[in-house]
Parts: structure tokens; C-alpha cells; sequence
């Protein structure tokens, strides 16, 4: 691979990416402008508490001598007003859902609780026979209604279990422990739109990607550069490199605009360099889908058309619109989500960059870029320049 | 010192460009039909025909851009479908289509198909200087190609073809829509390759061009090569005045009515 061949294309992409006012609109000012435009509208309305609590509950005594306890607990849970229950078969994945925003308090019910409330009610006057155990809270600190509601709705929904409706004030075995508090700076609309935006910019990649290729099949440059000792590695190379520039250079101008109109992130240098890195490698999908789109179209209109189909799902699926059903169930197939978890994880919830699910977000978007390009590059390679 | 593909081909008697039996099918239509020639280390050939004959597809086919259908075709003895990535190397195609990067200025384009064909740096911006010159585009060279008029297009895209210095190039109609100063100059500048001793393969449908320029043409009319010789030489055997009445004599038909 000859590198300077490959600086040479990289500064013609460059070169149109700043003369070619089409292009220039929609990788670089559009994003800038729906940044501004979403956060002068979205952005400083202060705190807007949820009016319905998440609680996630990991049920650790499913399969204890007295689980009948425990079911009672989130039944009792789930019956109370303003709350909005899901259970979880592990302490890990509620853990991560909390960091991501998607719960504002994680409840975990230790194995033994029905032990607890068995042994209370054999011999409810002596506390040296009864075994005691802790229910683990976590609570989003963001909210700070959420904060401080949550706590004493849970120690309200012991005492239900434990004495069903006539509620007494006496000593118990089953604790509830400090609420532990995740911490985030704030809970505007426009916080949580924020590393949507990301993704979403880098999605319109896909539409250029398409279109400049399509136009270089069409006028016959594509043939004339194919005559050269160019090798399409070489070309593939340049065309990646080329728009992670462009990925890079949205992020830093979408960050920079949300920052003029008052956006604090929770992260970061190091978080920033890791936003890069991934915003980077979701490039490669965007290139790929591109190329798997200019294969197929005819004309530079088509695979505008065409490629707004491709990139909408991303779009739509997985940046910073709110999902729920199958929606949500749709978007876990798009890379796009995992940048915005990523994403949503280090400038929402100040998360270290040592969390393991950035890096799971990371690696599953590198491994949907490298499939998306290669099979790009195959389709591209077979169906896109016809030498027959 | 490395001794080029050309140079090797050229001790060993290959010659420039070889078409054996070279036919292109497209469904039923027979694009190019069983093409069979061979052209000279320095020489200009002129391959002549209305549009349609066969002239372009058959500049692809050489160019690697497209796979014939049957028969074989080499360029310094190296096959153009097994050895496309080495014929590459060694050619350059100015096509008919003069494909161009609008936002890129004329020197730009140039530049960048030096460095595709690997024009060391220190080289590259001395031979942009000459060839513009040459070919009469210095006060233009630095305005963005959209600006450019038809003419000063192909003049640029016959530069892009020849920038790296090829010993083969491939030039698609290279005049056709040009005044007739601009075409003068390429004229001028196809007479100074042949000083180079480089192999050229021009494909026109303008007669007195051919005639002009080229050592022996090929006159081709749907698909099939129907004479070849030089141009004096097909005038004389017809005893005509130029090559289109030799088309004439023939095919029975003019080139216009063929086109």
C-alpha cells in the first residue's frame, strides 16, 4: 500500500468536504446548526424530575427455602403509586442500566430474605433468633425529588411486606442500606439529547459516502482512477480515513456549540478521547453502508434517496430519540445505539473510562464497522464496477 | 538499473499492443467482432469509425476497464485481463468522457493523477509546468475545473492521461468538441509524443485528424476492423482524397449516415 496515493485521495475528499457547499452543509454545518437550534430549545429548562420512578429489582432469593417473601416485596413494589417496576436477573446489568439513565433507583434483594422475614415471624419478640439481611438501594442523585422519594417509599414497602396492611412501628430484621447515589450533574432535556447528537451527525456520512461515489461511477471518474495503479485497498483505506476526519472534526464542532450554550459534560479529557475513538471507528459502518449503497444506486438522486433509507433506522433507532417496545428491541441491532450508550454513560453519568460497558460499546461497534466495510468492499467489488 | 516492462518488451520483439480476435458481446449486440491486430513500439494508430463502431469499447478493453467477451489483448506483452495491475503502470487512458473533479482546480486534478501513478514529488510540479504550457492552459491551470469551458476540459484531461509520462496512451476522441486552436495544440503536443517515441492509440471520427497525425489507422464499422494501413497508403489504394471516402467505398455508406 502506497500511503502517498492514499494522502493524495484523502486531500481531494478533504478538498471537497470544504468547496462543495452540498457537502460542507451536511456534514459540518447542519450538525452545528441542530446542535444549536436543539439546545437553545431543549437545554436550560433546569431539572425535570421524572414523574414516574424507575426501580429496577434483582431478585437474589428467588430460590431460597422462603421466596414467597421476596415475590410479596416486588409485588408490593410494583403496586405503589409513581412507580414503574423491572426486574432484573442480575446486580450487573440494573447496575449498568442506572449509570445509563435508564433507571432512577436499582433495588437488590439479598438472598435470604425470606429467611429474614420467616424467622421474624417465629418468634417476632426476640431479636437474638432472627436473621437479618440487607436490601440493597441505589438512587440516581440526579433527580433530586427521585433522591429523596425513593428511600422512604422502599422502607414503606418492608413494613407492607412484612405486615401486610396493618402496618406496625417496631423493630424489624431487614435493613435498607444508605441509599447509595449515583451521581450526575444535570437532568435537562438537552443533556440527555447530547451524545445522541453525535451519532446522529456522523450518520449523514453515509448519505455523501453514497452520493460521491455514485457521482464518480456516473462521470466516469471512478473508471478513469480504476486505470491507475490504485489498489482498491488503497482506495478503501482513503475513503475510511478521509470521513474518520470528518467524524472527528463533527465531533469537536458539535461539542464545541453545545459548550458555547452552556453544556457541562461529566467527563472528562480522557472521556473525550475515548468519544473520539468511538465516534472514529462508528465511521466505518457510515463508510460502508455508503458503499453498499452506491453499489446499487444509478444516479446521484437515487442514492440520496436510497441511502436516506439506509442511515434513517440508525438515525432514528439510535441516537437521542426516546424509544420504547419494539423500537427498543429493534435498536439493540444498531451500532449507532452502542455510540450513544457510550457516549451517554460518560457525559450523563460521569462514568470513569475503566467501565467495563464503554469498552463492551467499543468493541461491538469496531466489530460492526469492520463487517459493514467488508461487506461494502465485497459488493462494491462485485456488483459496483462493471466490466462486463 | 531496473530495466522497465517496456524496455524488456521491446529487446524481445513483443510488440506495443497485441489484439488477438478480440470480440465484445453485449447480449446480442456485438460491440467489437473477433478485432485482430498489432501496434508498433512508437507508433500512432489511429483507430477510425462512427460512433458506435466499436472504437471506445475496444480503448477499455485495452485500459483493463472492461473484460472481452473473447479473444486476448496485451499491451508490451503483458495480458490486460491476467496482468491488468502491471498494464496499469504503463498506460495512460484519456477517456471520451473527460471525467474531472469539479472542485478541484485544473492543476489539482493533474496532481492528483501524478501521485495516483506515482510521479515523485520532486518531479510532479516541474512536468504539470510543461505539459500546461505545452498544451496552452498556464493562465487557467489554477481555476477550479467547474469553470472550465469543453475545451480546456479535454485539454486537461489529456494532461491527466499523460502526466506520469506513459510509454502507452489510450486517447478516446481526445479533440472531438474542441475549437480549432485548442485542437491544434493537442495535435501539436500528440506530434511531440511521437518525437518521444511513445505508443499511441488515438480513436477519432474526424478523418483529417487521422490522416494528420497517425502512422496507420484501422478503420472499424460495427465492430469488425474493415482496412488497415496508412493513411496514404488506404487514399492511394482507393484513389480517393481522404480517409472518410475511403469509409465510403467501403462500406457503401457515409459516416454520418453510419452514425
Amino acid at each position: 500500500m502506497k500511503i502517498r496515493r492514499v494522502l493524495a485521495l484523502v486531500k481531494k475528499d478533504l478538498r471537497k468536504l470544504t468547496r462543495d457547499p452540498g457537502t460542507l452543509f451536511l456534514l459540518v454545518l447542519f450538525p452545528v446548526i441542530l446542535t444549536a437550534v436543539f439546545g437553545l430549545a431543549f437545554g436550560g429548562i433546569g431539572e425535570s424530575g421524572p414523574q414516574m420512578f424507575e426501580i429496577g429489582v434483582a431478585n437474589l432469593d428467588g430460590s431460597s427455602t422462603n421466596p414467597e417473601w421476596a415475590d410479596s416485596f416486588i409485588s408490593n413494589l410494583t403496586e405503589t403509586e409513581g412507580i414503574i417496576v423491572s426486574q432484573y436477573d442480575d446486580n450487573a446489568t440494573g447496575q449498568a442500566d442506572l449509570l445509563q439513565g435508564n433507571l432512577d433507583a436499582f433495588i437488590v434483594i439479598p438472598e435470604g430474605l425470606g429467611d429474614s422475614c420467616s424467622s421474624f415471624w417465629s418468634s417476632p419478640n426476640d431479636a437474638r433468633v432472627w436473621a437479618n439481611s440487607t436490601i440493597g438501594l441505589y438512587v440516581d442523585d440526579g433527580s433530586l425529588i427521585a433522591s429523596t422519594a425513593i428511600p422512604p417509599i422502599v422502607n414503606q414497602v418492608i413494613l407492607a411486606t412484612l405486615f401486610g396492611d396493618s402496618q406496625m412501628s417496631m423493630e424489624i430484621p431487614i435493613q435498607l442500606t444508605n441509599p447509595q447515589l449515583i451521581s450526575v450533574s444535570s437532568l435537562s432535556q438537552w443533556d440527555f439529547m447530547v451524545p445522541g447528537m453525535f451519532a446522529f451527525s456522523a450518520i449523514f456520512i453515509t448519505v455523501i459516502v453514497a452520493q460521491s461515489i455514485t457521482v464518480e461511477k456516473s462521470e466516469g471518474l471512478l473508471d478513469r482512477v480504476v486505470t491507475t495503479p490504485l489498489t482498491s485497498s488503497e482506495y478503501i483505506a482513503s475513503l475510511t480515513t478521509s470521513y474518520m476526519a470528518v467524524t472527528l472534526l463533527q465531533a469537536v464542532m458539535i461539542f464545541l456549540t453545545s459548550y458555547v450554550i452552556g453544556y457541562r459534560p461529566s467527563t472528562g479529557p480522557v472521556g473525550f478521547a475515548f468519544a473520539l475513538s468511538i465516534l472514529g471507528v462508528f465511521s466505518l459502518v457510515c463508510v460502508g453502508l455508503g458503499l453498499i449503497t452506491a453499489t446499487f444506486s444509478k444516479s446521484a438522486d437515487g442514492s440520496t434517496g436510497l441511502s436516506f433509507m439506509v442511515a434513517m433506522p440508525q438515525m432514528f433507532l439510535g441516537t437521542f430519540m426516546p424509544l420504547g417496545g419494539i423500537a427498543d428491541a429493534v435498536s439493540s441491532v444498531m451500532p449507532s445505539k452502542y455510540v450513544t450508550d457510550a457516549l451517554t454513560t460518560l457525559f450523563l453519568r460521569g462514568a470513569p473510562v475503566t467501565m467495563l460497558s464503554i469498552w463492551i460499546d467499543l468493541a461491538l461497534v469496531t466489530v460492526a464497522g469492520f463487517v459493514v466495510v467488508m461487506i461494502g468492499v465485497f459488493v462494491f467489488g462485485k456488483w459496483g464496477i462493471n466490466r462486463h | 538499473m531496473a530495466i522497465s516492462t517496456t524496455q524488456r518488451s521491446q529487446n524481445l520483439g513483443v510488440s506495443a499492443i497485441g489484439l488477438d480476435g478480440i470480440s465484445k458481446l453485449y447480449g446480442n449486440i456485438k460491440a467489437v467482432d473477433k478485432l485482430s491486430l498489432e501496434i508498433g513500439w512508437g507508433e500512432i494508430f489511429g483507430l477510425l469509425g462512427p460512433n458506435g463502431a466499436g472504437k471506445t469499447t475496444t480503448v477499455s478493453i485495452l485500459s483493463t476497464l472492461l473484460l472481452p467477451t473473447s479473444g486476448s489483448a496485451s499491451i508490451a506483452g503483458l495480458d490486460v485481463v491476467k496482468d491488468a495491475s502491471e498494464v496499469r503502470k504503463i498506460i495512460g487512458l484519456c477517456p471520451q468522457q473527460p471525467a474531472f473533479y469539479p472542485f478541484l482546480t485544473g492543476r489539482e486534478n493533474i496532481e492528483l493523477f501524478g501521485q495516483l501513478h506515482a510521479v515523485p514529488k520532486d518531479v510532479l510540479s516541474g512536468r504539470i509546468d510543461l505539459l500546461v504550457r505545452k498544451i496552452g492552459m498556464e493562465d487557467d491551470v489554477n481555476r477550479r475545473a467547474s469553470h472550465y469551458s469543453g475545451g480546456m476540459v479535454r485539454r486537461i484531461s489529456t494532461i491527466m492521461a499523460l502526466i506520469h509520462d506513459p510509454e502507452v496512451a489510450l486517447l478516446d476522441e481526445p479533440t472531438v468538441a474542441m475549437d480549432p486552436v485548442s485542437r491544434r495544440s493537442v495535435w501539436d503536443f500528440i506530434k511531440e509524443l511521437r518525437s518521444q517515441e511513445k505508443t499511441i492509440v488515438l480513436t477519432t471520427h474526424y478523418m483529417e485528424e487521422a490522416q494528420e497525425l497517425c502512422d496507420r489507422v484501422g478503420i472499424i464499422d460495427e465492430g469488425r476492423l474493415i482496412e488497415l494501413g496508412p493513411p496514404k497508403e488506404l487514399i492511394d489504394k482507393y484513389g480517393v482524397a481522404d480517409l472518410e471516402e475511403v469509409f465510403v467505398q467501403r462500406t457503401g455508406k457515409k459516416l454520418r449516415e453510419a452514425v
